[in-house]
């Protein structure tokens, strides 16, 4: 593909992403006036009366009709302004600045590691279909799968933490002890490094460790069976059988050839598990006191807090068609046919 | 700068000039001492108590970075730890006040400065007070418990002498001078980040403090901590033995658990009775459990659902409750027991006190027999989800129960940010639990919340013009008056044989401490008091 027609595909894409972003906006703001319960009581306090009740209502803007609310909502998104989340009297944007990178260390170290392992795996038992080591693959993700996360997070934190004490204390980002490293790229790890500070960096690894295993056990699952599907399906396919006929290498049969084409759908089931992830990992979130998005957005849905909960569905909103656009270019790259139907 | 040196509190000037040093240094256990880590497991979401949706845990910020006018004193529990007393007021930013008929005259302490070393004048007084009732929401809802209700009533005489012209005379008005609303603000500092449309600087209050507390805010990351640093310039009592106290916000009960049994926090705040009671079994560290003072878990009978107007159903569902298997599987034995008392007639005007009720299933159905319901009915028991974890265990026992004595109910789970409107607002739950508990320990506040028509935590729709009058009567008047005791006594009785609201146990707030941590002390509003803190 021609590096302008990339391009072309991309604004294309973005394009497109437009009037779906508009209707997420939409259905978010009517969905969240559709739920039961009226925040302003809810935030006046149980001792509150009706004034006061009604202050907090005229403070939200909640007393007005709700086109004037949905437009001035418009108003506020085209100036950047995603408002005030009540529940933790902190504007929107500046919780999700703060907590989505939390999340995305977590989650994207989490993948890293799940692929790190699944995808050997996944190759293995499907380079041994039915032998024992494709049984034990098979046990291992089911058992991940079936594990609900708070459950794998506290018997990690009670084997690991309390039983044991090789992991540090389960209290966030870092220990108390540390400072949070300058904000370079949100990811505690990578800006300590940045930061010339490898001690703070081993400090925020060491806490991101167990919750990180945590999710990888959980999105191993998926990952190790569809590379193993792929991978089957590939091996037995023609150009395989040819490969082998001409007297290639098992090595470069089962790399060049075959898990090249195996990888196409096991990255499309990547990015369906990377967003799952992030959004709903609330349960490790909480057992490991991780400051992330997930917990945010369901304490905040718990409460009827609008403006949190419309700004965490939109920016899951772009970071999903972010990815989508990202999933897409990466197909480009891996496999040709692609290029050659565009 | 070292890094080393931010939690050794050396860090001060560094902090004042507004560039936080780096630090590193070891988990709480070789922690230096001087710094006090303690577990809370929900979030603060506000410096400022006025501020409208400042949520309970934030309140502990006015507890420790404020003083006010006055304070109450501390007394020593049967079980050797600390709580606040509410018989005695103390001095705090005044050192002495004299009341009359129409007004109080407070004259506030010649040394009492603010965290920036300026003195503390009548104008902040009057300044904070007029914003704690000009805000509106739970802040002037509190004060008018006190007939604090207008700016007019405060006014600064002079730099020292500051007076409150009263509405009525009321025995509230001092106590609630002492609860965490009315704090004192450096009103200088306050101002000068005031802008026309944010007069009271709600703005910046909200991100800062300008108090005469015991500590300043070092650091604040919402979501995850709030740093305290001593402030050394606090006159209105001993300095802390810490240097600092830093609060992590640890949602998970089980990893808070684990935290305060590995030593890794001094001080796990709010945990449950399960934990409380296991804790304490295993002795390696303090429990504390302290009953909540003026606050009953109790289940709500609805009077305008037809059943529940006959007393006698009312007394019946009271025979029928299984006290204590509900004690054992929901409060894990942590609280005070609100059944078995010894007489129709209370002895004395403590409040909660037993109810003459105990788990008497023959009698229960002989009630509902001489009722005008003797088939039985049908009813709804709702439940807050928020609070499922001793509501949930409640509701089955007792449902269990009553459909021995022909009361078929199915459980309601209602989600907490609903509970309010359809419990206390609405009132249109027939069978409930409710939790309510008073600021102010007097029996004849709760029984104005609690027992009149009308009020909010009245989720019975309990309507009796005796009960409404004797309130009326008791409410403002002093305890050492003679007609006192036996009115109180009278609305006490009637509440016995009347059971709108039928008492469980009087509930614990409970925390696991370090056994090297000392000043933990209870307060009414449940929050955080650090004030005391050391760490041996």
């Amino acid at each position: 593909m021609k590096p302008f027609a990339r391009l072309r595909m991309v604004l294309g894409r973005i394009g497109q992403a437009l009037p779906a972003l508009f209707g997420v906006i939409v259905v978010t703001f009517i969905l969240t006036r559709a739920l039961p319960g009226d925040p302003a009581v809810y935030f006046a306090g149980p001792a509150a009366d009706e004034a006061s009740i009604q202050q907090i209502r005229e403070a939200l803007g909640l007393d007005r009709p709700l086109y004037e609310q949905f437009v001035y909502y418009l108003g506020d998104l085209a100036s950047g302004d995603l408002g005030v989340s009540i529940s933790t009297g902190q504007p929107v944007l500046e919780e999700l600045a703060r907590r989505l990178p939390a999340s995305l260390e977590l989650t994207l170290g989490a993948l890293l590691l799940s692929l790190a392992v699944a995808i050997p795996m996944g190759v293995l038992a499907a380079t041994n279909p039915g032998r024992p080591i494709d049984h034990i693959c098979r046990v291992i993700a089911t058992a991940g799968v079936s594990l609900p996360t708070f459950f794998t997070g506290i018997a990690l934190v009670f084997v690991f933490y309390y039983l044991l004490g090789w992991s540090p204390a389960p209290i966030g980002r870092l220990d108390f002890a540390y400072l949070s490293p300058p904000p370079i790229t949100g990811f505690y790890t990578v800006d300590a490094l940045l930061d010339g500070d490898p001690e703070t960096a081993v400090a925020a690894a060491g806490q991101l460790l167990l919750p990180m295993i945590t999710l990888a056990l959980f999105t191993l699952a998926p990952i190790a069976r569809m590379t193993r599907g792929a991978m089957l399906q590939a091996l037995g396919s023609d150009f395989i059988r040819t490969a082998k006929a001409a007297g290639l290498s098992q090595r470069v049969i089962l790399i060049r050839y075959a898990f090249r084409n195996a990888m196409l759908p096991v990255i499309t089931t990547l990015g369906m598990v990377f967003s799952f992830t992030l959004g709903a990992n609330v349960l490790v979130e909480k057992v490991f006191a991780w400051p992330g998005i997930g917990s945010f957005a369901v304490d905040a849905l718990v409460v009827s807090d609008y403006a949190a909960v419309q700004g965490f569905v939109l920016t899951m909103a772009m970071l999903f068609v972010l990815l989508n656009l990202l999933i897409d270019i990466t197909y480009t790259l891996i496999d040709p046919r692609i290029e050659a139907n565009d | 700068m070292d890094r080393r040196t931010f939690l050794k509190g050396t860090g001060a000037t560094a902090l004042a000039s507004g560039m936080l040093p780096m630090l590193k240094v070891l988990p709480a256990s070789a922690a230096p001492s001087g710094v006090a880590v303690v577990a809370i497991s929900q979030t603060i979401n506000s410096l400022d108590i006025h501020r409208k949706g400042t949520n309970r845990p934030s309140y502990q910020i006015a507890v420790n970075c404020y003083d006010r006018l006055v304070s109450f004193g501390t007394k020593t529990m049967p079980d050797g730890s600390l709580s606040y007393d509410y018989s005695v007021i103390e001095p705090d930013l005044a050192e002495s006040w004299e009341a009359t008929d129409s007004s109080i005259t407070f004259k506030i302490r010649d040394n009492a400065v603010f965290s920036d070393g300026s003195p503390v004048t009548a104008g902040d007084v009057k300044w904070s007070l007029d914003r704690a009732v000009s805000l509106g929401g739970f802040p002037a809802v509190q004060m008018k418990a006190g007939s604090l209700e207008k700016p007019e009533q405060f006014v600064a005489v002079d730099d020292k002498t500051f007076r409150i012209d009263l509405i009525r005379k009321s025995k509230l008005t001092i106590p609630d001078l002492a609860v965490p609303v009315p704090m004192i603000i450096n009103s200088k500092v306050a101002k000068a980040n005031a802008t026309a449309d944010d007069p009271w600087a709600t703005e910046y209050l909200h991100r800062n403090t300008a108090g005469s507390g015991a500590y300043t805010i070092a650091r604040w990351d919402p979501g995850q901590q709030i740093v305290y640093q001593q402030n050394e310039k606090w006159t209105s009592g001993p300095l802390p033995g810490v240097k600092r106290v830093v609060v992590r916000e640890v949602p998970s009960q089980a990893t808070s658990r684990a935290l305060v049994e590995r030593g890794d926090v001094h001080l796990a705040f709010g945990i449950p009775d399960k934990d409380a009671q296991e804790l304490a079994a295993k002795g390696d560290v303090t429990v504390v459990g302290t009953p909540i003072e003026n606050c009953v878990y109790c289940v709500g009978l609805n009077l305008n659902f037809d059943p529940f107007k006959d007393k006698k159903v009312r007394q019946a569902v009271a025979y029928a409750i299984p006290y204590e298997e509900i004690f054992k599987a929901a409060a894990f034995g942590q609280g005070v027991p609100m059944w078995g008392g010894a007489s129709a007639k209370p002895a004395d005007v403590s409040w909660p006190q037993p109810f003459p009720y105990s788990t008497d299933i023959d009698r229960a159905k002989d009630l509902m027999a001489e009722s005008a319901f003797k088939g039985g009915f049908k009813t709804e028991f709702s439940i807050n989800l928020s609070l499922a974890s001793w509501m949930e265990p409640t509701a089955l026992l007792i449902q269990e129960s009553l459909a021995k004595i022909g009361i078929e109910t199915t459980v309601d789970k209602i989600p907490g940010a609903n509970w309010r409107t359809a419990a206390l607002v609405e009132k249109r739950l027939p069978l409930h639990l409710e939790n309510f508990g008073g600021w102010l320990n007097y029996p004849d506040y709760y029984f104005f919340w609690a027992y009149v028509k009308g009020h909010l935590f009245n989720s019975s729709n309990y309507d009796n013009p005796e009960v409404a009058k004797l309130v009326d009567e008791t409410l403002h008047m002093q305890t050492d008056d003679p007609d006192y005791a036996p009115k109180v006594k009278r609305l006490i009785e009637i509440a016995f044989d009347d059971v709108p609201r039928i008492p469980l146990w009087q509930p614990n707030l409970n925390a696991a401490m370090a056994k090297n941590l000392e000043g933990y002390e209870y307060w009414f509003h449940r929050q955080l008091d650090a004030t005391k803190f050391s760490v041996g």
